[in-house]
């Protein structure tokens, strides 16, 4: 940009492009490690994370579809999204309601049927994903790895202000759930005696989780790392406690992104890089750091 | 009031796990549920507790069929500590006791209180601040027991207690065996009905006022200790040979194998 940018010209460069971009990095990375804190406790595995759903790969599948369909041009969005963005939500959508319905039975929803068929659409994902690969161009073939990198280059207000809807109905619900995931980290047997209706909010934080990192994932492509390390390391910080970890987790994964995202911006300028890359390299060797840290306690 | 199934039956994938099943949990009084493996204990534990439906027949607490109680209000009638509980997650034990109280609102510093309380009644107030994950087997079941004894600390408006324990002192060493034995009596003095398993046929007689024996998903005998154990039921239900004494001090039965 240089130093000669008029004061409008600046302006509207931070209000315009900038401020959105902000915004949106800080709720996804919010709504991500939140909803990865949410799955590990609901499976009470801490290596769980939001795409055991499907929901990632169904995004990768259905954001595929799209561009090959377009034949790697560009295509007009509908209100301020790309339709590669909608596939993309689409497809998370999908898988998650198969994967819920391969495991709910009269019983109830299996959370270990829900992990293995996770793996099973995930691996089917994956083949369909590869598949469209294959017959893409080079053109197709870049805007696929790219979105899955995961970018939050293209942030407009509509995209900020549909992340902030979703937000707020996930913020608003999830903190009354907290105790309840703390039950479940016991067992669902053990929780439903400690006068938990284990079924009712078992579907009620499946279905938010699908629509965050649905739409987390529409917007931003696959960002990989933030729903499964943060919830972690803010564990090993904090303790499991779900009170105390959800809102912790937020703001944790929000200063993650958010700091990622504005490296990814700068670093190789006047290019700039996809946001996924720099959310590992900046979170990975910091936990790895607090692993060491514990080991050396325990 | 009471905890009272009739006519019991539960088939589950072709299979006759209980059968006709007829049974009065008291209040007030210790049972105890023996049996060799495989003979539909945990099965019937299930379906008192709600965890399965019965095929056929139905349960009542305090003559309310079980799935007319609110899971909230259930809970504070009935607490239920499982044979094995895999919590993977750190945990220190006043928090895992804490989880008992949630079902209750009765605020922080009551519950902390009761917490501390419970954790000092199965001798585990230095483990406190420790983390559940770096516990002992044994330390592990003593703070799940006390988070069941946490759930049912106080008495409730809606009726008499239960508490359900299956296997409570398998991870158990002597001294801590006989703790549980006499927490069990103290809360059964209290007024609650206490159901639990065991495999140790003399412990079993040293405190149970009701000792029932399920055998083959029926229950073969029921009644006090000294009725119950005879030579003859415990080679029928068992097959093993033994002679029963009685224990110099307690005047309960002793079998000796």
């Amino acid at each position: 940009m240089g130093g000669h940018s008029e004061p409008s010209q600046i302006q509207s460069i931070i209000m315009e492009i900038r401020l959105p971009r902000l915004i949106l990095a800080l709720l996804v990375g919010a709504v991500l490690a939140i909803l990865g804190a949410v799955m590990q406790g609901l499976f009470r595995n801490p290596l769980a994370d939001p795409s055991l759903i499907g929901v990632s790969g169904g995004a990768s599948v259905g954001a595929s579809i799209v561009i090959v369909a377009a034949g790697g041009a560009m295509l007009s969005p509908l209100a301020g999204l790309s339709m590669v963005a909608l596939g993309a939500f689409i497809g998370g959508v999908i898988t998650t309601l198969v994967v819920y319905r391969v495991a709910t039975s009269s019983l109830g929803t299996s959370v270990t049927t829900m992990l293995l068929a996770g793996i099973a659409i995930g691996a089917i994902a994956g083949a369909f994903n590869s598949l469209l690969s294959y017959f893409s161009d080079n053109q197709m073939l870049r805007q696929i790895s790219v979105w899955q990198m995961g970018n939050l280059g293209g942030a407009n207000w509509q995209k900020a202000s549909l992340m902030a809807a979703v937000s707020l109905i996930i913020f608003s619900l999830l903190p009354s759930h907290a105790k309840s995931l703390n039950a479940f980290l016991l067992g669902e047997s053990e929780a439903r005696h400690l006068g938990i209706d284990v079924q009712r909010i078992k579907r009620q934080l499946i279905f938010l989780t699908a629509l965050g990192v649905g739409v987390s994932v529409a917007l931003a492509g696959l960002i990989g790392f933030v729903g499964l390390v943060i919830p972690h390391m803010v564990r090993l910080l904090i303790g499991p406690d779900h009170r105390a970890l959800l809102p912790a987790s937020a703001l944790a994964g929000a200063s993650l992104l958010l700091i990622a995202d504005s490296i990814a911006r700068v670093v190789v300028l006047p290019a700039e890089l996809p946001t996924g890359i720099l959310t590992a390299l900046l979170g990975a060797p910091f936990f790895v750091v607090l692993l060491l840290k514990q080991r050396g306690e325990v | 009031m009471a905890i009272v199934a009739n006519d019991l039956s539960l088939h589950l994938s072709g299979f006759d796990l209980l059968r006709n099943i007829d049974l009065t949990i008291e209040a007030g009084k210790v049972n105890v549920l023996v049996g060799p493996n495989g003979a539909g204990k945990s099965s019937l534990l299930r379906v008192l507790t709600g965890e399965i439906k019965p095929t056929k027949g139905d349960v009542l607490i305090n003559q309310q069929p079980l799935n007319d109680w609110s899971m909230q209000d259930r809970a504070n009638l009935l607490a239920v500590l499982p044979q094995h509980s895999d919590l993977n997650f750190p945990f220190t034990a006043a928090e895992v006791v804490g989880l008992g109280r949630i079902p209750h609102k009765t605020g922080f510093a009551k519950d902390q209180a009761i917490i501390a309380e419970a954790l000092a009644l199965v001798d585990a107030s230095y483990l406190q601040r420790r983390l559940y994950t770096q516990m002992s087997g044994g330390e592990k079941q003593r703070v799940q027991l006390a988070r069941v004894l946490a759930q049912i600390w106080q008495p409730s408006d809606l009726g008499e207690q239960f508490l359900v324990l299956d296997e409570p002192t398998a991870a158990f060493d002597l001294s801590h065996q006989q703790l549980t034995l006499s927490i069990v009596k103290q809360l059964a003095d209290r007024g609650v009905g206490v159901l639990m398993v065991l495999h140790d046929l003399n412990l079993a007689a040293r405190c149970a006022d009701n000792l029932v024996v399920v055998n083959g998903g029926t229950i073969e005998a029921s009644g006090t200790p000294k009725k119950v154990l005879t030579k003859e039921l415990i080679y029928q239900v068992f097959d093993v040979q033994s002679v029963i004494a009685e224990h110099p001090v307690a005047k309960t039965p002793l079998v000796i194998t």
